[in-house]
């Protein structure tokens, strides 16, 4: 369906995930008339009026009844429909979880959740829109497959990919507009493979989401400081990559860094799959912990979080020093 | 007349089935109290009204029941067997370690269960879902939801409530158990329910208030249809309807039966 040209890759990017999502959706509506593109008040921000306007029989606007959406999407999915269901990852992960519970973890049903403006993407509207929980939650349900893109055209890919299989499916996406680029060119995705973006031999950083643009940067700042890096992007979080995690075990560090919670996020996951081995480096889970801070921008709050390129490489680089 | 015999005699049939299951659940008990009250209402509609039979249950023209309440399930099994969905060896093994039958249904299409339940406030949801998809395909199939008038305290049903009539969905018949009783006590010191057909028929539905446990009245409403606007039926009836020291009397929404205790109820049913 795309050629993933370079003008293609700077237009989702400058899209964003989330409008990059209206398009993507629109497009697949146009090729596969099972697809209803679902949001609970949200379609302004997500494109979806397009999809409304052109494509009326394949769009829900649920309004603000998040828990009824769920309900509904599980409804058109046990008839044959595949719902993409949007709206803030602060809701879809805890004001409906009874519902996702039982249509997605307990049912089965071929529901795409998609959580937007996940971790502290809506940092101007408080503790309130932060989602720094959805991956412990969802990581935690039977049956969900869980992924998290790192770019807009890694969306792209997701969205191709997940619409191809029966899988109940937490889709979280975030960041701005004007998406920083991660991959410039076309690139082989599959679900459940991670994907190594740069070789090193001292860290192996396993990065997801918004992270793994700024864990790239953060390599570059820890090279001219004489520590090379590995970085993969673990854009599937469940099932995880095993091999990869594997692959990550002949390096002096590993390093795990998201937008989410340190607890039962990646850093979980992947200190979950080394648990049983004698032998094996240590692990620096990186996220946020503590406290909510107040609401504040989002560049402001990842700076308080200490997930900027520079501080994520200055943890690192002590945690190396002092252990390695 | 000889249907409305036949179906009163099975409603009687299914609260025997209710009364040797619950027995034969041993100290788990059963949730008789609820089960008793759907007895005449999941009656009609499986060997009367519904389009659905063990011979088309994976035909898309079947109509569908969701049973909201989830732990009316011990009804619906007791149902499921009377229409022949599902055998004697498997009705009682209700509450059997490594069986399918437990205190809320799993979702089985193979015999007409539609969706897994168990969480009050789901099943209105999914049956708008359904509707829609139904819609869309131009199927004529129509889809009748169990909930109870307990139930009907969460927020979620309302929400599913103001949608169906939003989206004009006239393939759904709500059924409301209003059997006035919940866990704790009865609803109406609860949270009230005082003019519960004025809400319904405030959130867009048609609403009929009816005898739940009078089959004539039941075949009627379930029959019932409104161009563009979605039917709730309000069937008044008694808890634990049949057996004296069950009706009306909380305890008696989870509870076991002694050996004398289902002695005495079977032959209070045999008199009626």
């Amino acid at each position: 369906m795309y050629k993933f040209s370079s003008t293609d890759i700077r237009t989702w990017a400058l899209l964003g995930q989330r409008g990059t999502l209206g398009k993507v959706l629109y497009d697949m509506i146009g090729e596969r008339k099972n697809i209803i593109a679902m949001t609970a008040d949200q379609g302004a921000l997500i494109g979806f009026h397009r999809i409304q306007n052109q494509y009326p029989d394949n769009f829900i606007n649920m309004g603000i009844s998040e828990q009824n959406a769920i309900g509904v999407a599980a409804g058109l999915s046990n008839e044959g429909y595949i719902p993409f269901l949007a709206f803030q990852a602060a809701f879809t992960s805890l004001r409906c979880a009874d519902q996702t519970h039982v249509a997605m973890a307990y049912m089965g049903l071929n529901i795409k959740l998609i959580g937007i403006f996940s971790g502290l993407t809506q940092g101007d509207c408080g503790p309130t829109h932060y989602a720094l929980h959805d991956i412990a939650l969802y990581r935690s349900f039977p049956k969900v497959t869980v992924l998290s893109p790192s770019d807009a055209t890694q969306m792209v890919k997701v969205l191709q990919a997940t619409s191809e299989v029966f899988s109940p499916t937490y889709i979280r996406i975030g960041g701005p507009n004007n998406l920083p680029i991660v991959y410039k060119e076309d690139f082989d995705f599959q679900i459940g493979k991670a994907i190594t973006l740069r070789e090193g031999k001292d860290v192996a950083i396993i990065a997801t989401g918004s992270m793994v643009y700024n864990s790239l940067k953060a390599a570059e700042i820890l090279s001219s400081k004489g520590i090379s890096s590995t970085i993969m992007d673990m854009h599937t979080i469940k099932p995880l990559d095993k091999q990869a995690v594997k692959e990550s075990l002949s390096h002096k560090l590993i390093v795990t860094v998201e937008e989410h919670s340190i607890y039962g996020g990646l850093g979980g996951a992947v200190a979950e799959n080394l648990s049983l081995l004698k032998k094996r480096p240590p692990h620096l889970i990186i996220g946020t912990q503590g406290e909510y801070p107040h609401a504040a921008s989002y560049s402001y709050l990842l700076e308080q979080a200490g997930l900027t390129p520079e501080k994520i490489a200055l943890k690192i680089e002590n945690t190396y020093k002092e252990i390695c | 007349m000889n249907d409305m015999k036949m179906l009163i005699n099975t409603a009687q049939q299914v609260r025997k089935n209710i009364l040797r299951m619950t027995l034969h659940a041993g100290s788990y008990g059963a949730h008789i109290g609820g089960g008793l009250s759907l007895s005449e209402i999941l009656t009609t509609l499986y060997l009367h009204t519904m389009n659905i039979s063990p011979k088309n249950v994976c035909n898309p023209e079947r109509d569908r029941l969701i049973l909201s309440k989830g732990h009316g399930a011990i009804a619906l099994y007791a149902v499921l067997k009377e229409a022949g969905f599902i055998s004697e060896n498997e009705l009682f093994s209700f509450k059997q370690d490594s069986k399918n039958f437990w205190t809320h249904p799993r979702k089985d299409p193979t015999i007409g269960i539609e969706f897994s339940s168990g969480s009050l406030g789901q099943g209105l949801s999914l049956a708008a879902g359904t509707a829609l998809a139904l819609r869309k395909q131009n199927n004529n199939a129509h889809i009748y939801v169990v909930i109870g008038d307990g139930e009907c305290d969460e927020g979620s049903i309302w929400e599913a409530a103001s949608f169906i009539s939003h989206h004009q969905l006239d393939n759904i018949t709500v059924i409301i158990d209003e059997n006035k009783l919940q866990l704790d006590a009865p609803t109406q010191d609860i949270v009230n329910k005082d003019k519960l057909s004025e809400r319904w028929q405030s959130f867009g539905f048609e609403v009929l208030t009816i005898d739940g446990h009078n089959i004539p009245d039941l075949v009627n409403a379930f029959s019932h249809r409104s161009t563009k606007k979605p039917i709730a039926i309000i069937a008044r009836t008694i808890k634990g309807k049949g057996v004296s020291f069950i009706e009306n009397n909380p305890e008696w929404h989870v509870h076991p039966l002694t050996q004398q205790q289902y002695e005495q109820a079977m032959e209070e049913l045999k008199n009626v």
